[in-house]
């Protein structure tokens, strides 16, 4: 079976809410949506403080081609336009909209219908998933349409649907591929159209083995697409790890997948491709796990966009008691939370509590030199060898030892025996060497 | 609910320790230590209790009075410094030689450095290899293997098949028991059987990887081989001979893995157990001494952090660009 080659962990799955139904999260009182959802420039807001709204409005106009327009999940009244706490902790710019009802916009069809049909062309496609605002919903939320838009003289042959969840506690995309298959399939259908390219693969790690089953059957009545069964391996849904797993091509350093004539998108991606373009949908909710050893109903849950987190726990009995960290993600890559105001936005995948017990980090020792981080660095990279760097502030070795092509997985820190905070000083690496970096470039 | 933690990602961590990797190393060396134990008897006893107890004995000292710092000698680093030290001695050794040993192994090679992780060299054969300069006598006999032996300083002695080698004894053991262990040498060294069952056992719980090992071993018998077979009566020993003899598996095993002192990838792991192959048998064949893993390994410890500065890691999407 196919995996990345190069190293690679398989931390224990936990995966609680497998095989749970997808439930409808009931509507809040407020939802409270941020201008920024996704990566590029922050989108401008079409609306104004007593502005009535239905489902599927436009409501912020996107900044640019590297940016995405957003949709009013709900229907009301914009009571404010102020700032709202995003899950990184800083405060954001965000629209208020009071929940009135639930009416939608007409043009949207909320049938359950399956439209396999689709004539539009490459660039019509294109153009409704701009419109929709649909971004890449793994959590780095790069607007879907720039990925479909190669620049000037790269082509793509292939696309790659990220179906890995490789992240420990996460379902959604799972439960969404059991659900939904043969959505998810005419969703790929059209991105191929859209890609221009005659193949798609879709990368399922082999924990998923229903879903690989169902998509294989499903896939048997469309044309192109092939599924992918992978050996379990973080970080595998990294874009990198991902192509060189599948079609055993690796990006070179601070290249873009289409530099290997890939392009990929996520799985919940591919779904909100059907629904915009075969249903007139924007991208207004999403699927997302709600999941912890001591939360009682942990599953997955359909929430509209811009709901606070606090109402969705709501609905699953609250925050346990012995709740010691709150995550927006999974526990490799996600987020710890300072608090639960922060609302669901396009890139969430999951609300994971972890007990106080585990919430905090052992203490740090010497360093032994085992080179575990080295062997199982997916970029092939020397972690002990950049945080030492980084604590002693050597940023040009940091930028020769290619600091730049950390994708931060968290491997380094989540195996070093001493538990040393391997992954902080790489990212202060990072932050740093990437401002020398611009500086230097903005000097030419 | 208490305050929330807030902290970067990752939030789970794999469980290791260094603990958790040192009882491991302990477990591998089981059958090595039970072997030592049947041929060598009460002297195998006395010594590995010595060596452990004052190695750990000297590192809680030095850290507790020295260097008023920390005392961490339940990571278990110095109780199995002590260990591979005592495996590498001869088991007739008085006790005071081994407390001086494990002095120079902790106190010289290992705590004035800055303790565990920092060591340059490997402290236990610094403290073997200072033995074997300071009391020659007493470091190269070796008591004859008998089952249960309970003599300690009185055992019958004899020479290594090493030594044999290079003087004019005659008596040289077959190769099954130089393979199960029935011949004399140090206390750990003698069965290549059980430090390979150590190894596969380190090697399936990834203590190890098979890079400095197996290129040790290879490259002894490669050149070895080449020299046997160039001129076979100036080097009248067989490549199997030289792999099975003397400290060699318990060095390429045990010794050069050592994670502090060893290469940190792949690439460099190799270098430098080609490395200690090569200055391995280049001792044995035309030095004056019958052994030279320890030495080798000492030598290749001292480049190690060369190769760490040339040798890279493979880096992700370096060669391949279709």
């Amino acid at each position: 079976m196919k995996r990345f080659k190069m190293g690679g962990v398989h931390p224990k799955e936990n995966k609680l809410s497998a095989g749970k139904q997808i439930v409808e999260a009931t509507l809040p009182k407020q939802v409270v949506i941020p201008l920024v959802q996704s990566l590029g420039a922050p989108g401008q807001s079409v609306v104004a403080v007593g502005d009535v709204v239905k489902v599927g409005q436009l409501i912020v106009k996107a900044g640019g081609f590297v940016s995405a327009n957003i949709h009013s999940s709900v229907s009301g009244k914009i009571s404010a336009i102020g700032t709202t706490i995003d899950a990184s902790g800083y405060n954001v710019p965000a629209v208020f909209i009071e929940v009135e009802g639930d009416e939608w916009l007409k043009t949207i069809d909320r049938t359950n219908d399956l439209k396999r049909e689709c004539n539009l062309s490459s660039e019509e496609i294109i153009k409704t998933i701009t419109d929709a605002g649909i971004v890449g919903m793994g959590g780095a939320t790069f607007p879907t349409h720039v990925k479909l838009s190669p620049p000037p003289g790269k082509k793509a042959d292939v696309l790659i649907i990220n179906a890995v969840e490789c992240e420990p506690y996460l379902t959604c995309d799972h439960q969404l591929m059991l659900e939904k298959p043969l959505e998810i399939l005419v969703g790929v259908t059209i991105l191929m159209k859209a890609a221009k390219v005659t193949k798609a693969y879709i990368g399922i790690e082999n924990n998923k083995k229903d879903a690989i089953e169902l998509l294989k059957q499903t896939a048997r009545s469309f044309t192109g697409i092939e599924i992918v069964p992978l050996r379990v391996q973080y970080p595998q849904g990294g874009e990198k790890q991902l192509i060189d797993a599948v079609i055993g091509r690796q990006i070179p350093s601070g290249a873009l997948p289409v530099e290997v004539g890939a392009v990929v998108q996520n799985v919940a991606t591919a779904f909100a491709v059907y629904e915009a373009i075969q249903k007139h949908k924007p991208l207004i909710d999403r699927v997302i796990t709600i999941t912890g050893k001591s939360i009682k109903s942990h599953g997955n849950y359909r929430v509209r966009l811009g709901t606070p987190m606090n109402s969705v726990v709501e609905q699953v009995g609250g925050i346990p008691e012995d709740t010691g960290k709150i995550i927006s993600g999974g526990p490799m890559m996600g987020k710890a939370l300072k608090t639960l105001e922060v609302p669901v936005v396009k890139g969430t995948s999951g609300i994971l509590f972890i007990p106080t017990f585990a919430a905090t980090r052992k203490n740090m020792q010497n360093c032994i030199r085992c080179a575990k981080c080295v062997v199982d660095c997916p970029m092939g990279l020397e972690p002990f060898l950049l945080m030492s760097q980084g604590e002693r502030s050597m940023w040009t070795e940091m930028e020769k030892d290619r600091v730049m092509d950390c994708i931060e997985c968290g491997i380094c820190s989540y195996t070093c025996p001493s538990n040393r905070p391997l992954l902080d000083y790489i990212r202060l690496g990072k932050t740093t060497v990437g401002k020398i970096i611009r500086n230097r470039q903005a000097k030419k | 609910m208490a305050k929330l933690i807030i902290s970067p990602s990752p939030h789970v961590h794999s469980g290791d320790s260094i603990s958790n990797k040192m009882i491991g190393v302990f477990i591998a060396l089981i059958p090595a230590y039970l072997v030592g134990l049947y041929f060598f008897g009460l002297g195998a006893l006395i010594i590995s209790i010595t060596a452990m107890l004052s190695c750990v004995a000297f590192e809680y000292l030095i850290q507790k009075f020295l260097l008023k710092g920390s005392v961490t000698i339940f990571d278990g680093s110095a109780l199995l410094t002590g260990l591979l030290l005592a495996m590498n001695l001869p088991t007739n050794i008085p006790v005071w030689m081994v407390v001086v040993g494990s002095l120079v192994a902790i106190g010289v090679a290992k705590m004035p450095f800055g303790g565990l992780g920092n060591n340059p060299f490997n402290p236990a054969l610094v403290g073997r290899v200072f033995m074997l300069i300071s009391f020659p006598a007493a470091m190269t006999v070796w008591p004859v293997p008998v089952p249960l032996n309970m003599h300690y300083l009185d055992a019958l002695t004899a020479a290594t098949p090493l030594a044999v080698l290079k003087g004019q004894f005659s008596n040289i053991p077959d190769t099954l028991n130089m393979f199960i262990g029935h011949k004399g040498g140090s206390m750990g060294e003698v069965s290549a059987l059980a430090l390979l069952v150590g190894m596969v056992y380190m090697l399936i719980r990834k203590i190890i990887s098979w890079h400095i090992p197996v290129s040790i071993m290879l490259t002894v018998f490669v050149f070895s081989g080449i020299l046997h077979w160039a001129n076979p009566n100036a080097f009248i020993a067989t490549p199997l001979f030289h792999l099975l003899t003397g400290g060699l598996m318990l060095g390429a095993i045990f010794m050069a893995t050592d994670y502090v002192t060893s290469p940190m990838n792949p690439g460099g792991m190799l270098i430098y157990g080609v490395g200690i192959g090569i200055i391995t048998v280049v001792i044995r064949v035309f030095g004056s001494y019958p052994e030279g893993i320890s030495f080798a390994i000492l030598i290749m410890n001292g480049v190690t952090p060369l190769i760490n500065t040339y040798v890279k890691p493979k880096r992700f999407g370096e060669v391949k660009k279709k």
